[in-house]
């Protein structure tokens, strides 16, 4: 049982610190939160993302006031009702439509700075895990999002994906029409997605962020070399006025000082966009209202589907769907399949420095290539890649086994 | 040394915080009424049909508006000030809500009275309370007339002129 | 610094990668079709003068389908009547000479399928718009007439009415092919709304006659800025069959100023938050930039003396 102070004035700090522990708080979560002082710009995107999902958040209240999931008034209550009646209401959808887009482009480089530091071993698997599931929740979030136009490509997007589920030659027809709730996209589709897009799946991911923080607390945040550090013996360092010496800064205000710094640069962008660019974000087919007896005559995912997409594409439709289902789970398997046990950056790791870049440059290609039409040089282009890829990941274990010590630091 | 890290720190959170106004300023008329609702905010209606003691009810801006010819013979709601005269005759118009609560008041044609079943308030056929509780008499809209038809929502000279004698509501 | 070359990277693969899905595919996905400035070239030139007097005699027998409401001639249908006989309503000709080319009008006048490009769709049956110009003069006569009678000032919207309005709808600016929806108001008894509902029949019918005359309804043009690209939209209105081989969609002649008071129109419906936002972003960017200042003298404050 805790004292109470019966002198302390209501809400003084005494009395909120008997009540709240404030100063625990305050101390454990942000000025006594040891960060590495080793670190670049690229360990601010967690801030960053952490701030654009801030942003999705607030756009998107206000796009749901006026937004109505019906098949026959969304398409209208979006492009009139949101884009000329509503006082901002564009404002709010650009951001929301260029901040879905942009936040993806954030998770891959978030992605890859984890993969090129190693910040996945030695004790930070669940960090990664986490972050996996919260990419798999985006991936949700953005494609139930983008159903709710009810534009051409809402509804193409929604039968081609989920005509994936009949899972190729077991033709489960029956869960295909179970999750569209009919047997084409329609009423039910559209309000069961609704459902996912502004309830059930921020709920999933705020649950995974606070999730995804907490895995980071006891390894601590990766530093630009990998080198293991004694967070206490730093951080006593750094109490002592060490500042200097100590090879820790405490979250706030220093750490913060320069996310927030990061922060600004990346908002200056994002805002550039939604002012001046925003067209990358909105497709253009999704301006013609759904149309069930009309294929538009270019289909594809938003960007940041198309490498997976493309995976899909060059194969007959069984094996298609195996490399599907390989390039959505192999990435959660990644703290197994790297068996090295150093943690460094990939320029000092051999051959896994070849695989990193290979890899990075493959799924950019896979990406391209999943835009342009199956046509041609492209379907070669696709499949070597879809290979690549494939191949690259099989590699994976026997390189990282066969890698050397890296020794030291610098 | 610390406090000049400080300095910095609270100049940029108050700037984030001018920010955060102009943010809720746009958040502030993202609630406002849609343009089409405001545009949808006047009524006409047209008054050469009329009978003599019966109640027609109108809508305007989503509520009901009573519109009675007043009969002669009611003396006393006859020469009420809160008529609007239109093409020689005097008719009561006003927003049928009672000033109580809210309820809608029936009209009793045979008694030249208006009676709220909720909570039982009375008005004339001029809309005067005669019963509490409703504490004032029944709310004329806004209106103007134009010939034999009356515009509700916009602010004629009639209108102006019983505002200022606070006769209104 | 070392900082700035692992931005340098990040910045480098993000451009390759936005380079590859839009411009690059882009430009794979879609037809190229050259922009030839609404000139016509296929039309020759017509070198007769025109005489603005003899075009009026003639402009006579155009009144016989058209109105010409620029000198007080009505419309001699309504517009349902007008469709059920030749497919679409005839437009009215006040504004013909101000927004068509004038060497596509007087080729239209000498042979209409040919220069509308609708030749395929009139194998079997005739297009309701015979010749009325048997050479160039009287073509040319024409032409004058229809310049002298056309307004001076023609606004977006009139532009938009005369050369897409009869066959395209534009639900967001309240406008059908048989004009703008009244302002209607349902009987509070019966909460009907007789009115619009014959107005709606009366589209319907309109609308049947339309799909009759062209195979389709022709789309909805409320944000075809949003729907279709800039260049795609000038060169299919210069050229349709050049853009979409076999489309019911006549070329309609437009001059360059027309098509521009045309294009006008559908952006200010289309996208109607343009000046809006050319008014907000600077701000926003400029907030911005200022914020990132003030955080950048945090941060060197925060870490002056740490390594």
């Amino acid at each position: 049982m805790a004292h109470f102070d019966p002198n302390a004035r209501p809400f003084s700090h005494q009395w909120l610190n008997d009540r709240l522990a404030v100063d625990t708080l305050k101390r454990v979560l942000s000025t006594e939160y040891w960060i590495p002082k080793n670190i670049n710009f690229l360990w601010a995107m967690g801030m960053v993302l952490a701030a654009t999902f801030g942003v999705l958040l607030i756009s998107g209240i206000f796009l749901l006031m006026y937004y109505i999931p019906d098949t026959k008034q969304a398409f209208d209550s979006v492009n009139y009702t949101i884009m000329s009646e509503v006082g901002y209401g564009w404002l709010w959808r650009h951001m929301h439509g260029v901040a879905a887009s942009v936040v993806f482009l954030i998770i891959y480089i978030h992605m890859f700075t984890g993969i090129y530091y190693g910040s996945y071993k030695r004790g930070r698997e669940l960090i990664w895990l986490s972050g996996m599931l919260l990419f798999v929740s985006f991936s949700a979030e953005a494609f139930s999002g983008y159903m709710l136009p009810w534009g051409q490509m809402s509804y193409w997007a929604g039968m081609v994906i989920t005509n994936l589920f009949s899972l190729g030659s077991l033709d489960f027809q029956g869960l295909v029409e179970w999750i569209r709730g009919d047997y084409v996209p329609g009423q039910a589709f559209l309000g069961r997605f609704f459902m996912l897009h502004v309830l059930l799946m921020p709920l999933i991911i705020m649950a995974l962020i606070v999730l995804h923080f907490g895995t980071l607390r006891l390894p601590h945040v990766n530093n630009k070399d990998g080198e293991e550090i004694d967070f206490e013996a730093e951080a006593e360092k750094w109490k002592a006025g060490k500042r200097k010496e100590a090879k820790v800064i405490p979250f706030n205000p220093v750490f913060l000082s320069k996310d927030t710094f990061v922060l600004g640069v990346y908002f200056i962008f994002y805002f550039y966009l939604v002012f001046y660019h925003f067209e990358f974000a909105m497709d253009p087919v999704n301006f013609d209202p759904a149309d069930p007896l009309k294929t538009p005559p270019h289909i594809y995912p938003e960007w940041y589907f198309l490498w997976s997409y493309e995976i899909l594409r060059p194969f007959p439709k069984d094996p298609g769907l195996i490399a599907f289902g390989f390039a959505q789970v192999i990435f959660f398997l990644l703290p197994f399949l790297d068996r090295s046990p150093n943690v460094a950056p990939a320029n000092r790791r051999g051959i896994f420095k070849f695989w990193f870049w290979i890899l990075l440059v493959d799924m950019i290609v896979l990406t391209v290539m999943g835009k342009v039409p199956p046509i041609g040089i492209y379907t070669t282009i696709g499949t070597v890649a879809a290979w690549v890829f494939i191949i690259l990941w099989v590699l994976l274990p026997f390189i990282t086994k066969a890698e050397k010590p890296v020794r030291g630091h610098k | 040394m610390s406090d000049r890290r400080d300095f910095f720190g609270k100049v940029l959170g108050a700037y984030a915080g001018l920010g955060a106004l102009g943010a809720l300023y746009a958040a502030k008329r993202t609630w406002d009424p849609l343009p089409s609702v405001k545009a949808a905010g006047f009524t006409t209606i047209d008054l050469s049909q009329a009978q003599e003691n019966v109640l027609y009810t109108e809508m305007w801006r989503g509520k009901p508006i009573f519109v009675l010819k007043v009969p002669k013979q009611d003396k006393k709601a006859y020469e009420d000030k809160r008529l609007i005269t239109v093409g020689g005759d005097k008719f009561f118009i006003a927003i049928g809500l009672c000033t109580h609560l809210g309820c809608i008041p029936a009209y009793y044609p045979d008694q030249h009275k208006f009676i709220c079943a909720c909570h039982g308030g009375q008005f004339d056929a001029a809309g005067e309370v005669l019963k509490a509780p409703p504490p004032s008499p029944l709310v004329i809209p806004p209106f103007t007339v134009k010939g034999k038809k009356v515009v509700l929502g916009e602010a004629g000279p009639e209108y102006k002129k019983l505002k200022e004698a606070g006769l209104v509501a | 610094m070392k900082e700035l070359k692992v931005l340098a990277v990040v910045v480098f693969f993000t451009l390759v990668t936005y380079w590859g899905v839009e411009p690059y595919a882009h430009s794979v996905m879609h037809k190229h079709v050259e922009f030839k400035n609404f000139k016509y070239e296929d039309l020759k030139p017509i070198a007769a003068k025109g005489d603005a007097a003899k075009g009026q005699a003639l402009a006579a027998a155009c009144a016989g389908c058209h109105s010409i409401k620029a000198a007080k001639m009505p419309a001699p249908m309504d517009p349902v009547t007008a469709s059920a006989t030749y497919g679409v309503n005839p437009p009215d000709l006040s504004l013909a000479g101000a927004l068509l080319d004038e060497k596509y009008l007087a080729h239209f006048l000498k042979d209409p399928t040919h220069t509308a490009m609708v030749a395929h769709k009139f194998k079997n049956k005739p297009y309701p718009m015979p010749p009325m110009a048997t050479d160039d003069q009287s073509a040319a006569d024409l032409v004058a007439y229809f310049k002298s009678i056309a307004p001076k000032e023609v606004t977006a919207k009139e532009a938009y009415e005369f050369a897409c309005g009869r066959c395209h709808e534009m639900r967001y600016a309240k406008w059908t092919q048989i004009g703008e929806e009244p302002k209607t108001k349902p009987n509070i008894q019966t909460k009907m709304d007789e009115e619009k509902l014959k107005f709606q029949e009366k589209l319907a019918q309109y609308k049947d006659h339309l799909v009759k005359y062209l195979g389709k309804l022709p789309p909805d043009l409320s944000i075809i800025v949003r729907a279709r690209s800039e260049d795609f939209l000038k060169t299919f209105v210069e050229d349709p069959q050049a853009q979409l081989p076999g489309t019911a969609m006549p070329r309609v002649g437009v001059n360059k100023e027309g098509y521009e008071k045309v294009f006008q129109y559908l952006e200010e419906v289309g996208d109607p938050s343009k000046p809006k936002r050319e008014a907000v972003g600077p701000w926003v960017i400029g907030y911005f930039i200022l914020f990132t200042f003030l955080a950048y003298l945090w941060y060197k404050s925060q870490w002056k003396g740490l390594k």
